[in-house]
Formats: structure tokens, C-alpha cells, sequence
């Protein structure tokens, strides 16, 4: 491997997913990592372990998940790109951190590649039970935007676009991947330097007389000051105002939350992202997402072949869920079928956004491998009668 | 008799005032709390030392000693609990020219953050730790503490505590920290000097500073007042410079040796990082620059 000062590795590769989120991650500007191994995610920092002392980058291997995740929100307040990698046992410990970083408005990188649960569960086989742990896992009320791949290409683009997203959001923003596209190797392509899309967080312009830390811009997102840029402004994981003030009232906390949840959800729109194939005039829509969403299509396949009119729905975007797309398509099909590696998870958002109008059908899979079509097929054919 | 009119009375500023941040006055610290006066002992260290305060982070965890970030007017953050320091970690790491405090307490540094404690000295991250040890969780009312003497009373151990507490210089020593002292909120003037001379230091720097809990650690054990506390201090506190660190266990209401007993050099984290990198890959080696990993 070239080193090469922007970081990125143009050319076509033969990768698995968890490099292409490495080389993603570099591609993006990220400049610190800190992490502790677990399967299947570690491939990820080995990868970046490797090519960061020739960029510049700081890779740490922490005592554990809880280190990792504060050592990366401290870095980011430098202005640096950060990220940390991990699978389920160490996406738990994170979760106090990951609060921390919402509550702060920090911008980081939290990839989970998920293996099979709950606990130790199936270290080294497949699993995509963590999707509402991702959305609720730290305790109280935050934002989160969480992305999925469905192969190492997207492993690549994602992580590139989860930085943009965390920059543009002063947010965590989670990539889900799942342990069969971390490890399954394949093409990825990656576009030269100028052709990547790259975000850095909006950082301030004015006076540290005239600063305050959470004041919020049009979008709601505070503008970023950097630690020692003379700004010497104070963050906190308390409820805090504007000044960044610890302020200790119903009113604040009120202000705080609502502002928080609100940067996601009412931007929802400019977050959201999925690809839909054949919805219109389909009498089932088949909603997936991850290393499932592959499975599916060759479900889709074999019921179009027994004459059933099946869309699809790939999820790129989990989290905030499109749920003005699940609202206007429950109006008009007869029922969604979610096949997913959980035992019924992100089914349940499909049925309260389906809201009774379309029926709602999962498919699950308790983890350790991937759905057979057929079984995701006879589904859809049940669901279409 | 002099004829000169009176002086117009001055109002006079105490000294730390442009360094606090006077608008969150007052501070949430109880009377005869000793974190007050270490804050001011680190403030007028920086002062004295003559740093360029914009360079200078402040990180706490969770505790009484965890708000001291919310109150000194530097860039400062009030973290997690029990982990400050790997926060502290990655923010030296990613901007390697600040000096970065950890100013925190013992149940935060030790209890439930201990086992960053020991690996950022084991790596000799290149922190300034500051730990305010009051034996005891003053924030939640007074719960036992990993530096709880044995047979003091907290309000988890009304019977009194039976667990051997840490002896903070000695964890810190072995695990590798390249300067250790300890000293008691009474020695301002040696603590001042002894912040002085770690910030002069580079690599993992702690100094334990014994304080007061008047409300609950002087009153579950029946210690009397502030001024009380004080006087302890002032008639147990041995100062023995370069002690055996294995022989500093604080006993309950006994002896406390205080000094500075370890001061030695050892390269860095990011020292070794870099010799390394630069003996292996030569000019192919791109460290990071001082003032962070920012990409314009």
C-alpha cells in the first residue's frame, strides 16, 4: 500500500467490508481512532493501524470500549476526525459515552459490526439485532443517525458519508454493518480524492467575547469552537444552556432535549435515505436492509416468478426511519414483508408508521446466518393473498 | 498625624478572579470543602508559570471534585463518570502542544475509572492527573470510597469500612506515572510548587491532594468541624520527600506523609510512538502535527 498523504486509495480493490470502512474512514479525513479488538470488527483498525502513521493519524488501543469511546469524543473536540469500531458486547459499553457525545454535540464515528446476541452470543457469525439498541441504547431522550451497508462498496461509501453526516449534525452517527459484509470480500471502487464528497463541521467566526458554545444556527446545529483556539468555552454531559452552563430547571432541560432530538428529526428528511424497486402498483413491499437486503432480492425474484407484484425497500439510512415513505406506502399496498437477523425489531416501526393500513409481516431470523429466500419468499406469497 | 485625606476605598479582585468563571458564582461547594483552595492552587501555579492559558484544557469526570471544569475560565470539560481520562487521552493525543489537567476525585479517578487510571500511566500518557481525595462519595451522600480508611465510617459502611482502601501514590508509582506527590489541602504553598514543577514535567503527573468533607466524612466520623480538619492535617501530615511509596497507606485519623516521591523521566506515549515510527519508517513517518488532526 502507497502512502499517500490525503489518504485515499483510489483505484478498484478486491476488499473486505470491514477495510473498505477503513479506507472510507481515511478517505473521509478521519485522523483518530481508538478502539479495542473484538470480532468481527477488528479487521477495521488493523487496517488503519497500518496506514495512519503515514497520514498523520493517531490509531490507540485502549484498555477497553468505555476508553475508546471517551478518548474519541475528546479528540474531536480538537477539531480531528474520530472514530471508533467494535461489535455487540462493546457497542453496550459505548453507550454511556455515546450519550456523552450527543449531549455534547460532538461529531464521531461509531461502527458496530453486529455479530449474534444477546452477551458473548455468536462472536464470529452474523446478527442485526442491534438496531434498537442503536436508536435507544444510551439512557435518556438523543438523536441518532444510523447507517447500513449491504456490501463492502457501501461499506466504503457509508463511512464516508456517516463523517459528512456527524459534521453536518455535530452528532454520533452509527454504521451498522453486520458480520457478513464485514467479512465478505468483493469489488470496491474508490473514486479519486476530488470526486469524494468530504464535510468538515461549521466552526465559528466570532469573538470568544461574543461565543456561546450552544447557541444554535438555522438548522439548529451550535457552531464549533476548537480546544485551544483561545476560545475557553465549557461542555458538559449535564443539562446545560447556551453558555454551556450546567442549569438545573425542567425549562432548560426542555430547551436542551427538544433542540437535540429536534436536529435529527425535523431534518429528518435530509438524513433519510433509501432505494425503492418496482413500488408502484406492487400489492407487497419488501423492506430490508443490510446484508439481508441481498437475501431478499433473490426471495423478490422468486415470488415475481409465481406472479406476486413485490416492490422493495432498502433501508440505507435506519435511523431517523423513513416514515413518511412507510406512511404513503401503507395507503396504497397490501402489506410489507421485513425479513431481518432479529427475532422483530425494525418490523415494529413498520407497523406503527403502517398505522393498521397495510398488514405488516417479519420475517425473523434469531442470528448465526443469513434467511433462506424460499422462507422469505413463502412470506410474501402468504402476504399477498 | 498625617493630613493626607483617607484613600478612597478599592474594591479589590482576589487574585483568581479573572481565571473562575465569576458568572457561575456561587459554586456548588460546601463550607470548609477543600477543592476550593486546590483550584486555587492550580489556577495560581498556571499564573505563576506564566502559560498561555488558551493552551490549557481542563477535563473532570463526576463528583464534587468533577465540577472544578465548570468553574475555571479555560477551555474545560466535565465528562463522563470514571472517565476523564481516556477523554483527556484522546484530546492530548489529537492536539499534542496543550498542557491537559484531569482534575477529578478518588471514587471518580480510582473507584470507577481506575482502570483508565493505571493504563494511561502504564502508557505514561501525557496528562497532569489531579485527584482530590476526600475518602469518601461526596456528591451522592457520603457513600464508602476506594480510599475509605479502614474502619471509617460511610454511609454504605455505617459499621465502618472493612476494605483495605488504595494507597494512591503507590498505584500510581507502579503503574508507572513519572511524578507522584501527595499533599494535604492545608500545604498551599508546597502543593502551588509542586503543580509548578509538574507542569514543568511531561508524561503521566499525579498529585493527590487530601481534602476536607466536613459534611460527610467529618460528620459520619464524628471529626468535628472544618477548623478541626484542618488542625489534624496540620499535626498528622509528615512531609517525606522520596518515601518508599509502599509505605504511604493512610490509616484512619493517623499519620498522612505527605511529599513528592517519585520525579523521574521516561518518554511519553507519543515520544515512543514517534521514535518508533521514525526508526521503522523513516521519512515515510507522518506524525501528528501540534495543533491536531484538523484537515482544513
Amino acid at each position: 500500500m502507497t502512502a499517500e498523504p490525503s489518504g485515499v486509495l483510489t483505484g478498484i480493490h478486491y476488499l473486505d467490508g470491514d477495510f473498505a470502512c477503513g479506507e472510507g474512514a481515511m478517505a473521509a479525513g478521519c485522523r483518530f481512532v481508538a478502539g479495542y479488538p473484538i470480532t468481527p470488527s477488528t479487521e477495521v483498525v488493523e487496517r488503519i493501524g497500518r496506514r495512519f502513521p503515514m497520514m498523520g493519524g493517531i490509531f490507540i488501543q485502549m484498555e477497553d470500549e468505555l476508553a475508546s469511546m471517551a478518548a474519541i469524543v475528546g479528540a474531536a473536540w480538537t477539531g480531528t476526525k474520530t472514530m471508533t469500531v467494535t461489535s455487540g458486547p462493546g457497542f453496550s459499553l459505548m453507550m454511556e459515552n455515546i450519550g456523552l457525545a450527543a449531549m455534547m454535540e460532538v461529531p464521531c464515528v461509531v461502527v458496530n459490526v453486529q455479530r449474534g446476541g444477546p452477551s458473548t452470543g455468536l462472536p464470529t457469525m452474523v446478527g442485526q439485532a442491534d438496531v434498537m439498541q442503536a436508536r435507544w441504547g444510551s439512557h435518556g431522550d438523543y438523536p441518532i443517525i444510523a447507517l447500513c451497508p449491504q456490501s463492502p462498496q457501501e461499506a466504503f461509501d457509508l463511512t464516508v458519508e456517516a463523517f459528512n453526516l456527524a459534521e453536518t449534525w455535530r452528532t454520533p452517527v452509527l454504521l451498522l454493518m453486520d458480520e457478513c459484509v464485514g467479512h465478505m470480500t468483493e469489488k470496491v471502487v474508490i473514486p479519486p480524492a476530488s470526486e469524494i464528497r468530504v464535510v468538515n463541521r461549521r466552526l465559528t467566526d466570532k469573538k470568544p467575547e461574543a461565543y456561546r458554545p450552544y447557541e444554535p444556527d438555522e438548522r439548529g446545529v451550535p457552531e464549533f469552537a476548537r480546544v485551544g483556539d483561545g476560545y475557553r468555552f465549557h461542555a458538559t454531559g449535564l443539562t446545560h444552556d447556551e453558555r454551556g452552563y450546567p442549569i438545573m430547571t425542567a425549562e432548560c432541560q426542555a430547551r436542551t432535549v427538544r433542540r437535540l432530538v429536534d436536529k435529527v428529526r425535523k431534518n429528518a428528511d435530509r438524513i433519510v435515505r433509501f432505494e425503492e424497486q418496482d413500488v408502484e402498483g406492487a400489492d407487497v413491499v419488501v423492506l430490508a436492509y443490510g446484508i439481508t437486503a441481498r437475501v431478499a432480492r433473490a426471495a423478490i425474484d422468486m415470488a415475481r416468478a409465481q406472479g406476486v407484484k413485490v416492490g422493495f425497500l432498502r433501508l440505507v439510512v435506519l435511523w431517523p426511519f423513513p416514515e413518511a415513505k412507510i406512511r404513503e406506502l401503507a395507503a396504497r399496498i397490501r402489506a410489507f414483508v421485513v425479513p431481518e437477523i432479529n427475532l422483530g425489531q425494525l418490523v415494529l416501526e413498520v407497523e406503527r408508521c403502517a398505522g393498521g393500513q397495510a398488514r405488516t409481516c417479519g420475517v425473523p431470523h434469531a442470528g448465526g446466518g443469513v434467511h433462506d429466500p424460499e422462507e422469505i419468499c413463502r412470506v410474501i406469497l402468504e402476504a399477498a393473498q | 498625624m498625617s493630613t493626607e485625606p483617607a484613600p478612597r476605598s478599592t474594591e479589590e479582585q482576589h487574585p483568581i478572579t479573572p481565571y473562575v468563571r465569576m458568572d457561575r458564582m456561587p459554586h456548588i461547594w460546601c463550607p470548609t470543602c477543600g477543592i476550593g483552595t486546590v483550584v486555587k492552587c492550580y489556577v495560581q501555579a498556571l499564573v505563576e508559570e506564566k502559560l498561555d492559558l488558551d493552551k490549557v484544557a481542563v477535563v473532570s469526570g463526576i463528583g464534587c471534585t468533577g465540577r472544578v471544569a465548570g468553574y475555571v475560565k479555560l477551555d474545560s470539560f466535565h465528562t463522563t463518570h470514571g472517565r476523564a481520562i481516556p477523554f483527556a487521552t484522546g484530546l492530548k493525543l489529537c492536539r499534542p502542544e496543550l498542557l491537559v489537567t484531569v482534575f477529578s476525585g478518588d471514587g471518580d479517578l480510582v473507584g470507577i475509572g481506575g482502570n483508565h487510571f493505571i493504563h494511561a500511566a502504564r502508557r505514561n500518557q501525557d496528562v497532569l492527573v489531579i485527584l482530590v481525595n476526600n475518602f469518601i462519595y461526596g456528591m451522592t451522600g457520603g457513600q464508602n470510597a476506594p480510599t475509605t480508611p479502614l474502619g471509617a465510617k460511610s454511609s454504605t459502611m455505617f459499621f465502618g469500612n472493612f476494605e483495605r482502601p488504595f494507597s494512591l501514590p503507590h498505584l500510581a508509582a507502579s503503574s508507572g506515572a513519572t511524578y507522584v506527590a501527595r499533599w494535604t489541602s492545608l500545604h498551599i504553598r508546597r502543593l502551588t510548587r509542586s503543580i509548578r514543577e509538574a507542569v514543568r514535567r511531561k508524561g503521566f503527573r499525579f498529585i493527590e491532594v487530601v481534602a476536607p468533607c466536613s459534611t460527610l466524612y467529618a460528620r459520619l466520623n464524628k471529626l468535628g468541624t472544618g477548623y478541626d480538619l484542618m488542625k489534624f492535617y496540620h499535626d498528622f501530615s509528615e512531609i517525606r520527600n522520596d518515601a518508599d511509596t509502599s509505605e504511604l497507606d493512610i490509616e484512619f485519623q493517623s499519620r498522612i506523609v505527605c511529599g513528592r516521591f517519585v520525579d523521574k523521566e521516561r518518554p511519553t506515549y507519543k515520544e515512543s510512538m514517534d521514535a518508533h515510527y521514525e526508526k521503522i519508517l523513516g521519512s515515510r513517518y507522518v506524525p501528528m502535527k501540534p495543533e491536531g488532526g484538523w484537515i482544513p
